[in-house]
């Protein structure tokens, strides 16, 4: 039992799809309350496990601006209460003055008094909102972006690798900015109009990106590159019409279901079919790939665990809303603190889980092996 | 394992042919040096062993290339991926993926090869390639030797007959390039791939390779054993140069060849040559403490330098030693956390940029980042303007530094040597006492870089501080009166270019290997046997 637990516990990464399923349950069950305490105890769960199974890299590391920009949505939803009226309630705590709009733009009311209630909406609401955000940013942090773009179906692998180099592009880019700014300061820096000044980067730049673009397309077909993908044109076709077929019935099937007065066949049967129909081209494409992959990541328990935490978390707070909605979205019309219950407050909680039901991932360098073998040698 | 029939080739629109009529077979397992000038057509020589050349450039081949039997013409580059491996001169640029083990398995996944083949070459090209510690390494912190083992690493994974490397030492510091060098070598000895690469610093492959194609630049090519060629070309590494000098027969083509020979020439030399220490006036710049860092990584950690007119300096050390990031404190345009730097009284830092530059002129490493106009009228005109020079000033400089630049041309479109020159000229406009060089070898030829060196005494003659940050070893031996070496942000060596590069083994260059070290150069060698003889 122990060896099996063992096992379980060796530091890997997990396949990123069970990081993304995780915060977004995470992400629905926030959009279900704004209970203000609930919200903050999403993002603790999600700033603990972030906290304990990211690693060094960078996308890792930009966790901390998700942070920031879920306070600046707060404070920005709040801002535009006191900017675009907020009288709804009876507790008056800022009076400003109006200004008056002219007879078009009835409806849209400048400065004016201020509710608390009507701040206290804002507030609620821009957190719910810098939750969700914040969520997102946690799976960005614990899921490696290129390799979510690597477990996508082979069919798919085309775009992926199309992602994958435009993603590699930007900080190239920001790279070359830089170095061509130094160097126009060499010359004698921002001297001469602005668009003589702009046109000096531009040029240096644009053209350091070209002759990379060559240099990687040229590099890129001479290792084969695209050799094992070439299938008839007909397959192509049949492929692709399934696929956009499949899909149009998925568009219609959705809007349907959503869309309460369509006929109802439209709704359940149509989209089925699309989806079945999607996959069915997807199978087929995908088929045609005679292209392997490297360590592919897999799904096994660890994954399951992680993912069931998330859903577990969106289940929970669906399941309390039909039975206590009043401590899951806090009256605004009495101004009182917002109460929280134990059961959603239990059901957040599922989340923390995968911080230490998981296995911790790897360093990104293999530098511990060599501290280990360090002192042997010493000892020889 | 590559024939080349009657091959010609030449862009359309174009007069003269970049290749005219080569035939040329390479057999199994050799290792093949290809030198020339630049822009002499080695690039598109090695392009067209897997088909780049035509099918990705554009442009007309003539006769035929086949690859195992296999005409190129016929199928696309994609289709040579299993026989021949390309690797570019800039291993950033070619990679795909952001890992070290990705980037080997790319090639791979391309091939389709089942899953436990791909770890296993995996596993085998980290360990053949000693970089099997990098393995989850993000390939843009890697240093320059480490991305070029890499980018070697992720060609061999799909297990090639042909490796067709271009320039891969150019940028490299001597250890990492000896380091890449002998890779190469294993390749030969132990898997019997045949190599194909393109140098421009030849004296690091010639021990190596079994045959030499020059390209001299008029189209057509000179093939032999290395010994054979060296005694037609113009350009040649300084041992050979060494080895004309002394007569021997055959040419040396290793330090060891020319040291067991070198007994006899000694005699024939005159003292060893007089380095005259000219009397260094006050200091042109004055630095203490200089201290750089980019967050948590040090770069420069407390440098004091003093600069003297009149006199050359070489910075040398490995990649990543500090010596770029010193030189842009230096010159006020870079970060400088700490210390000071004094020219004439003023700290460039504190200067505009416009008035740093009068002080202290930098040449950057990509010196192309300070051309964006279409012309080199333009160019030249813009530098009056931006450094207050009577026009026509820039133009005068430019003209003494590589006389006859068409005025008309692109700056792209200048070979590299020019292209520096043109950057030197605009820089020098504006007249500053001390002129900064970082990495100005890169990408030079034999030809170029006497020309450079030229340009550097030239300045030096005028009175100017010259600093010269670069790998070239034998550069340096021929320009520099004064090396510094840099390791870790620090300075571990510094005095006269003879003592410095003597003393070291990793350093030294050829003519100080062969005959010890109070001889630096070929130039020496002659002198002292004009002076024996006379």
């Amino acid at each position: 039992m122990r060896g099996v637990f063992a096992t379980y516990l060796l530091p890997r990464d997990l396949h990123p799809a069970a990081w993304w399923v995780w915060a977004l349950g995470l992400a629905v069950a926030a959009s279900r309350t704004t209970n203000p305490w609930l919200l903050l105890t999403i993002v603790a769960v999600a700033c603990y496990v972030v906290v304990s199974r990211r690693t060094d890299a960078p996308w890792a590391l930009a966790f901390r601006i998700y942070l920031y920009l879920g306070l600046v949505i707060i404070a920005v939803r709040v801002f535009f209460r006191i900017v675009f009226g907020g009288a709804e309630g009876s507790t008056i705590v800022l009076s400003l003055p109006e200004i008056p709009l002219p007879a078009w733009a009835a409806g849209i009311r400048l400065f004016g008094d201020v509710s608390a209630e009507s701040l206290l909406g804002g507030l609620y609401d821009g957190l719910r909102l810098a939750t969700m955000v914040i969520c997102l940013g946690a799976a960005n942090a614990l899921a490696n972006p290129k390799r979510l773009l690597k477990a996508m179906p082979p069919a798919l692998y085309e775009v992926g690798t199309a992602v994958i180099v435009a993603l590699s592009v930007f900080p190239q880019l920001a790279e070359s900015v830089l170095r061509v700014r130094q160097a126009r300061k060499l010359r004698g820096g921002a001297s001469g109009k602005r668009f003589r000044a702009l046109h000096a980067i531009i040029i240096p730049v644009l053209e350091d990106a070209l002759d990379r673009s060559l240099r990687l397309a040229a590099s890129m077909d001479s290792r084969g590159y695209g050799r094992a993908g070439r299938v008839e044109a007909r397959a192509r076709l049949f492929t692709g019409t399934l696929m956009i077929v499949g899909l149009l019935g998925v568009c219609v099937g959705v809007y349907a279901t959503l869309d309460g007065s369509t006929p109802r066949f439209l709704a359940g049967p149509v989209l089925f079919t699309g989806v079945a129909i999607a996959l069915v081209g997807f199978r087929l494409a995908g088929k045609r790939v005679k292209r392997t992959r490297y360590r592919p990541d897999r799904w096994r328990l660890a994954e399951v665990v992680v993912a069931l935490s998330g859903i577990a978390v969106a289940v929970v707070l669906f399941a309390s809303s039909s039975v206590d909605p009043t401590n899951l979205n806090p009256s605004l019309i009495d101004l009182s603190w917002p109460l929280l219950s134990w059961v959603p407050l239990a059901g957040v909680l599922f989340g923390v889980l995968p911080s230490f039901l998981t296995p911790p991932p790897l360093p990104p360098f293999a530098e511990q092996e060599t501290q280990s073998t360090e002192p042997e040698r010493v000892a020889a | 394992m590559i024939e080349l029939d009657h091959v010609g080739f030449w862009y359309h629109g174009q007069t003269d042919p970049v290749l005219e009529d080569i035939t040329l077979s390479i057999g199994e397992g050799e290792l093949v040096l290809l030198a020339g000038r630049t822009g002499a057509g080695k690039s598109t020589l090695l392009g067209t062993i897997n088909g780049l050349v035509p099918h990705f450039t554009g442009g007309h081949l003539a006769g035929s290339v086949t690859v195992d039997g296999v005409a190129t013409s016929s199928r696309p580059p994609r289709e040579f991926a299993h026989l021949v491996g390309m690797v570019g001169q800039d291993p950033l640029a070619g990679f795909v993926t952001d890992t070290v083990e990705e980037e080997l398995a790319y090639g791979m996944e391309q091939l389709g090869l089942a899953p436990q083949v791909m770890r296993r070459r995996v596993e085998e090209t980290l360990d053949l390639l000693g970089i099997a510690d990098l393995r989850r390494r993000a390939l843009r912190a890697l240093s320059g030797g480490q991305q070029q083992r890499v980018a070697i690493g992720s060609v061999l994974t799909t297990h090639p007959r042909i490796l067709v490397l271009d320039e891969p030492t150019s940028a490299l510091d001597p250890t990492a390039a000896e380091d890449v060098l002998a890779t190469l070598a294993r390749l030969v000895q132990d898997l019997g791939t045949t190599v194909v690469m393109a140098e421009h610093r030849m004296e690091r492959v010639i021990p190596f390779a079994d045959r030499m194609i020059y390209v001299p630049g008029d189209g057509s090519v000179i093939d032999g054993t290395p010994a054979e060629v060296l005694e037609l070309t113009p350009i040649a590494p300084p041992i050979v140069q060494l080895g004309r000098l002394a007569g021997w027969q055959p040419l040396p083509m290793s330090v060891r060849d020319a040291r067991r020979r070198a007994g006899a020439l000694r005699p024939r030399l005159a003292a060893s040559p007089q380095r005259t220490e000219p009397v260094a006036g006050p200091p042109v710049l004055t630095s203490s403490g200089v201290v750089v860092r980019y967050g948590p990584t040090v770069a420069v950690r407390g440098v004091d330098l003093d600069l003297h007119g009149g006199k050359v300096m070489a910075i040398m050390g490995r990649n990543g030693s500090g010596k770029s990031s010193l030189l842009w404190a230096l010159q006020g345009s870079g970060p400088r956390q700490a210390g000071t730097v004094r020219v004439d009284g003023a700290d460039p830092h504190e200067l505009s940029s416009a008035k740093a530059r009068k002080l202290v002129g930098l040449v950057p490493q990509t010196a192309s980042d300070l051309l964006y106009l279409e012309t080199v009228a333009a160019e030249c005109a813009a530098a009056d303007i931006e450094s207050d020079a009577e026009p026509g000033h820039c133009r005068a400089l430019l003209d003494r530094l590589a006389p006859g630049v068409d005025a008309e041309k692109h700056p792209r479109d200048l070979s590299e040597g020019q292209r520096l020159a043109l950057v030197l000229a605009v820089q020098l406009s504006a007249a500053p006492r001390i002129m900064l060089l970082d990495e100005p070898t890169r990408g030079l030829d034999y030809t170029a870089k006497t020309a450079l060196g030229r340009m550097i005494a030239g300045l030096a003659e005028e009175g100017r501080a010259v600093v010269v940050a670069t790998h070239d070893v034998e550069f340096v031996a021929t320009v520099a009166d004064r090396v510094i070496v840099m390791a870790e942000g620090e300075i571990v060596s510094d005095g006269p270019a003879v003592e410095v590069l003597g003393s070291s083994p990793a350093f030294a260059p050829q003519v100080t290997k062969v005959l010890g070290p109070d001889w630096l150069t070929v130039a020496d060698v002659e002198t002292a046997i004009r002076q024996g003889v006379s």
